[in-house]
């Protein structure tokens, strides 16, 4: 019984992992340009796609795709941050909002076009397929390297952003925007860099999502919901509260799902409301 | 040299002088007549359209009018549609007018009564609560399936034929003229809600929400009570499409309702009342035809004229109308 329980609780960490992986970019670069990105999990999407295209074309082994995952979305996102976002920036957000809806419709009918209306699939190598039972719990390899992952690229983002001097100017951006410009630090340039890296973890999540989640045309509207309330609970800009957001979300979604599967996403909606009415900002936003 | 005393405005002059009715109006309310002789076939689709038009209509009350975004705007659309359907199938109020009125109010309630909840978060969290409290009440739709029906919804609900004559045909004529009928009667009443003063300071609102209250508006019992409005217009909205389909499914509520209405009412101008009507038309005729050729990438165009309204068009349909009307020199 507890051994089935660690269990729960171990998958549901791993699908957090995911979702932090999906939504950390866009925390910080709402918190930092305030801009309402719902064409995040588009990116995402895209990643996925890229992985798909790579390993079933060109053999590509299905580790090496990540990296490419996260350059290839990176870019792109720059791309879009220039020609479209930028004009955006001192607009409603409601404005935002449909330019950004406007880009996942079309992505997803984009990606209907391309690959079809299936549900794709990756091979990862074979030593991550399976699972081993310490204690009788059972971990499953590909979620041990999620949770990994997910660890890696937190420590990585925390590190940067607290120790490094880029990091510096973007904390400063976040907090005050004016007065960093007036500080010499050029706001455009760090939001575009942190932008084109929120966007490229997007494309790794969406890349790590196919042999958990699957992938298909609909990814890009399903996890839109859950990438924003990731956000919106764990604060914009934070990314402890992103990590213990996703957790909180991935754990209690897998728990409900073996426990309660009758209440279906009742809960953690229930959840979600209740928490931004109690703290607006999220667990953990300053704003 | 003393300078010139500006100008005294009469503040009733200037609230009544957008009230005054135009001829172009007259014109577009009977070209909405035109389907009933052009187009019999399309009867079904015209009455669609004017009931997306007053969703719409009521999502611009709010969203318009008072800058309250929400993206779960049809749950008070099915509230409204489920009332109406229990109210002629379990209770036996069969008599459609009145029961328009009492489904409404049955959304209103809802509508007060998370209006609480709403003025209390902004933003990002505005998104988020309204979207949470949509999927909400679609889940327990979903799950009361004694009342709801849940997935298989309610069907073969009868209403009293129109002021007891005019019963629901199947070319759908009744229908047609009833919901252009209550959709007519209901922008006239938003019509005199916006020229209001009340009205006004919405726009206020909108437009400056930190300094409204330092001119002694009560900035949230003025969003309280046009939420609570608007969710009685989508009541009605909700309870037409019911009447006149004689069903109801779980998808009144869903999200995907919410992100239509608000993409029609953008597509058409927000804050200019026609707009969502415009935007309806436009919306529900291009999937109309879009969706006989191609369903699945219908959602390609509709995704590129948004990105193209909102890059290229702000104010929609009808700004660009005003526009243009602006530019060739006649009154706006």
């Amino acid at each position: 019984m507890l051994a089935h329980l660690l269990g729960v609780l171990f998958d549901g960490l791993a699908y957090g992992m995911l979702l932090f992986v999906l939504s950390v970019g866009l925390s910080v670069t709402m918190g930092l340009m305030g801009f309402v990105n719902l064409a995040h999990s588009a990116f995402a999407m895209l990643g996925g796609y890229l992985s798909v295209t790579l390993t079933q074309r060109l053999g590509v082994p299905f580790l090496a795709t990540l990296p490419l995952a996260f350059v290839g979305i990176a870019a792109l996102s720059t791309l879009f941050e220039r020609l479209l976002y930028r004009r955006l920036y001192h607009a409603g957000e409601l404005d935002q909002v449909l330019l950004t809806i406007g880009l996942v419709l079309m992505a997803v009918a984009s990606c209907a076009f391309l690959w079809g209306t299936q549900q794709q699939q990756v091979d990862p190598p074979p030593y991550l397929f399976g699972y081993f039972s310490p204690f009788g719990i059972d971990l499953g390899f590909y979620r041990l390297f999620l949770v990994g992952v997910g660890a890696v690229i937190a420590l990585g983002l925390v590190f940067g952003l607290e120790r490094t001097r880029f990091g510096a100017k973007v904390r400063a951006a976040v907090d005050n925007q004016r007065m960093a410009r007036g500080l010499g630090i050029d706001v455009n340039g760090v939001f575009a860099l942190t932008f084109a890296v929120g966007s490229g973890l997007a494309g790794l999540g969406g890349a790590l999502a196919i042999n958990m989640v699957g992938l298909d045309p609909n990814f890009a509207t399903k996890y839109l919901v859950f990438v924003l309330l990731v956000v919106s609970v764990g604060g914009l800009g934070s990314v402890g509260g992103t990590f213990a957001a996703a957790a909180l979300l991935g754990i209690s979604d897998v728990a409900g799902k073996y426990y309660l599967p009758e209440a279906g996403a009742f809960m953690i909606y229930a959840v979600m409301v209740a928490l931004l009415l109690w703290r607006p900002a999220g667990l953990f936003g300053r704003r | 040299m003393a300078a010139p005393a500006p100008t005294a405005i009469d503040p009733r002059r200037a609230l009544a002088e957008p009230l005054r009715w135009q001829w172009g109006e007259t014109v577009f309310w009977l070209a909405l007549l035109l389907p009933f002789v052009l187009a019999p076939t399309y009867l079904a689709l015209a009455s669609q359209i004017a009931i997306a038009a007053l969703f719409a209509l009521s999502l611009d009350l709010i969203l318009g009018y008072a800058g309250v975004i929400s993206l779960g705007h049809a749950a008070f659309f099915g509230i409204g549609a489920y009332f109406a359907a229990l109210l002629a199938q379990r209770w036996g109020w069969q008599e459609p007018f009145s029961g328009l009125v009492l489904s409404g109010v049955a959304a209103a309630v809802v509508g007060y009564l998370a209006s609480f909840l709403i003025v209390r978060v902004s933003r990002l969290a505005l998104l988020m609560v309204t979207l949470g409290l949509g999927v909400l009440l679609g889940e327990a739709a979903n799950h009361l399936t004694s009342i709801t029906g849940g997935n298989d919804g309610l069907h073969e609900i009868d209403v009293w034929p129109l002021l007891g004559r005019f019963t629901f045909d199947l070319y759908g004529r009744t229908a047609f003229l009833y919901t252009l009928g209550v959709l007519f009667l209901m922008f006239l009443g938003a019509r005199r809600i916006v020229q209001s003063p009340f009205g006004l300071s919405l726009r206020g609102l909108r437009e400056n929400a930190e300094r409204m209250p330092s001119l002694g508006v009560p900035s949230r019992r003025r969003i309280r009570t046009i939420y609570t409005i608007a969710a009685f217009y989508a009541g009605v909205a909700g309870a037409l499409l019911t009447q006149t389909t004689q069903s109801v499914a779980l998808d009144v509520l869903s999200f995907q309702r919410s992100a239509e209405v608000l993409i029609m009412l953008v597509l058409g101008g927000t804050g200019r009342l026609y707009g969502g009507i415009v935007g309806a038309m436009l919306f529900l005729v291009a999937r109309d035809q879009l969706a006989t050729m191609n369903p699945q990438y219908w959602l390609f165009w509709i995704g590129a004229l948004l990105i193209a309204v909102v890059l290229f068009v702000p104010g929609g349909i009808m700004g660009g109308v005003k526009a243009l009307r602006a530019r060739v020199g006649l009154r706006p």
